[in-house]
């Protein structure tokens, strides 16, 4: 059988997944990517009614049991800014600094 | 017996009756560790020394200074007359996936490895309000990202205490190892898809799976939002339900957990099983499962020596009181892992996307021409093989020309294994089960490096324990024995949305039927 995953198709999804593999590492991962695909393909061994609905989740998330929405009143971030600035790669003036930014001259 | 060994419950009692202070708990605490960690894992490239073999290795990072503070802290309010708390002085692991205030909480990640959480999940802040005292953070497969906490970036990784020479499951693998070898009376876990109770099964430990939503996941770095359960690995029944009774409960910062009041588990522990209705299913000892050497799913009878400890204690369950319902059907446990790999790969890509190397954690070092090839550089670098795995399929499953076929289709047949709970458990239904009495594992735990890079075998390991993850039902795994080699054995009981306290009952009424039996007395290889 043919790999669902061609190496076309793996080029694709890295660069929609915004990674960047070396040839050795593509090809193992591509090669479990089928693996997992071949045991994801029991899902078709039963049938399934359309009528079945989708299960976002497993426990039942009913009112009775959801909490209620928190008052709507302003809270400041704890004093936390600094700090959590301060795990930026870059930073500056409270900003988070990143390399240029891909754009089109209109 | 030494203070690292004794159950937790055990150890409030002695300190709230003066016989021991909580310094004195902890202080001999970190010499167990001292004993028996052996080298720190570590994110740089892995070189293997001697002793690496012989160590546990469950610690990423210790906080001892930390603990002594809080150690000092309680001996202060029991020195004023104070109540220091259900959990007072109990030495407490924490698997590195939780955000801790000024610790490095790292996922097991090189993207993580230098991140220093600036809050406290709320599960350790409430453990830590009841006394509890925090020693380190145990390490885990990356992310969570897997069944044997090989795939660390923190190597060497977690060594099984019965065998070290074995992995001690995963991903919650240091909490289960620290907690079987004393180096922690409890650790906070977490199970996406067994990813507490398959680690405590393998290192003969206690280890629960609340139902979702009983407790928090603010502060929890995200895998699948859906099916992460935060949960206690102890070493007793009574030590999880303490635990356990110390986290639940609604909280205002996470929405999914639940308005539902946590009863008192510890009070509930000694209703014995007499007039309860415990369910075998056929569809958990016969199961489909890849074969080792091809690959080929096929349909496989459980070994004997991991179902027939099961059938044991149903009998002993029966003589204590309990009804057995036989042949329970399950019909679709066989899905649980395809589905798996649908659904918490799309949950774990998106929740991946905010490791891009701009607000926190690893931005690569090479110089970059744009915003997008720092992202892949960073991204390249910093993950390992598993999240790389997981955001790719997750893409691929659901993306819009096969979400269809994929996402659609798992999302229906997480439907269908919850209606199998819910047939088993209806008590207007012909089964009318309390619980359901299974194998935690399809098998004892398995040698370091014999699964790793089979990623299809990896996930397989958590057959039995996935369906109640996506059902979002509690699940529990206790100690049940040693297979002939002398490793540990799980059994997993399964019960109704909310009801862990009936889970915690018949596994106490087993712990206590099974309290004289030889296995109980034997001791992991590293304490022996």
């Amino acid at each position: 059988m043919s790999d669902e995953i061609t190496p076309e198709l793996f080029a694709h999804l890295v660069d929609l997944a915004a990674l960047a593999l070396s040839a050795e590492e593509g090809e193992y991962l591509r090669d479990q990517l089928n693996g997992q695909l071949k045991a994801v393909h029991e899902l078709e061994r039963i049938p399934v009614p359309d009528d079945i609905p989708p299960a976002a989740h497993g426990v039942p998330f009913l009112p009775a049991i959801r909490p209620d929405l928190r008052a709507d009143e302003a809270r400041t971030d704890a004093g936390l800014a600094e700090r959590i600035l301060a795990q930026a790669p870059e930073q500056d003036e409270g900003y988070f600094v990143v390399p240029d930014i891909p754009h089109t001259d209109l | 017996m030494q203070l690292p060994d004794l159950p937790a419950y055990d150890l409030v009692a002695r300190l709230k009756a003066r016989e021991v202070s909580a310094l004195e708990i902890v202080e001999a605490t970190l010499r167990r560790i001292e004993a028996v960690e052996g080298r720190a894992p570590s994110p740089e490239p892995y070189l293997p020394a001697p002793g690496d073999e012989a160590g546990v290795h469950a610690y990423i990072s210790l906080q001892p200074e930390r603990a002594l503070d809080q150690a000092r802290a309680i001996d202060a309010r029991l020195a004023r007359g104070e109540d220091p708390g259900p959990l007072a002085g109990v030495p407490l692991s924490i698997k590195d996936i939780f955000c801790v205030e000024g610790t490095l909480s790292t996922a097991g990640s090189r993207m993580l490895a230098n991140y220093v959480a600036p809050y406290t999940a709320t599960p350790v802040a409430r453990l830590e309000a009841a006394g509890a005292v925090t020693l380190g953070k145990v390490n885990l497969d990356e992310y969570t990202y897997g069944s044997s906490t090989e795939s660390s970036a923190f190597q060497p990784s977690t060594r099984n205490p019965w065998d070290p020479s074995r992995v001690p499951g995963g991903s919650s693998g240091g909490s289960a190892a620290a907690v079987a070898a004393g180096e922690s009376a409890l650790s906070l876990g977490t199970d996406t898809a067994g990813s507490i109770r398959q680690p405590a099964a393998f290192c003969g430990v206690v280890g629960l799976k609340p139902t979702y939503g009983r407790v928090s996941r603010y502060g929890l770095i995200a895998f699948g939002s859906s099916l992460d359960c935060p949960g206690p690995v102890a070493r007793t029944t009574r030590d999880a339900a303490l635990m356990l009774g110390a986290m639940a409960g609604p909280d205002p910062r996470d929405s999914t957990a639940a308005n539902v009041p946590a009863p008192d588990y510890a009070a509930a522990l000694d209703g014995g099983v007499r007039g309860l209705r415990i369910g075998l299913s056929a569809d958990y000892f016969r199961i489909r499962f890849p074969d080792p050497e091809t690959g080929e799913l096929r349909d496989q009878t459980l070994p004997d020596e991991i179902a027939a400890p099961v059938y044991a204690a149903a009998e002993l369950l029966r003589q204590a009181g309990a009804e057995i319902v036989p042949d329970v059907p399950m019909p679709n446990t066989h899905l649980a892992i395809p589905a798996y790999f649908v659904i918490s790969r799309v949950e774990a890509a998106s929740n991946l996307h905010r490791f891009d190397g701009v607000k926190y954690g690893y931005r690569t070092s090479a110089p970059v021409a744009d915003l997008r090839e720092m992202y892949r550089r960073t991204r390249a670098e910093a993950f390992g093989p598993q999240p790389k795995l997981r955001i790719l399929m997750g893409m691929y499953v659901s993306g819009a020309q096969y979400a269809k076929q994929y996402y659609h289709r798992a999302l229906q047949v997480r439907t269908l294994i919850r209606r199998d709970f819910e047939a088993a458990f209806d008590p207007n239904g012909p089964f009318r089960c309390d619980v359901l009495l299974t194998p935690t594992t399809p098998t004892a735990a398995f040698k370091v490096g014999a699964v790793y890079g089979d990623s299809v075998l990896m996930q397989y390991a958590d057959l039995l324990t996935v369906p109640a993850n996506h059902a979002g039902t509690p699940g529990l795994s206790i100690p049940a024995g040693l297979d002939g080699q002398g490793l540990p054995l799980g059994l997993q009981l399964l019960g109704r949305d909310w009801d862990e306290a009936t889970l915690l009952r018949v596994a106490a009424a087993y712990e206590q039927l099974t309290a004289g039996a030889d296995w109980r007395r034997r001791r992991p290889a590293v304490l022996a």
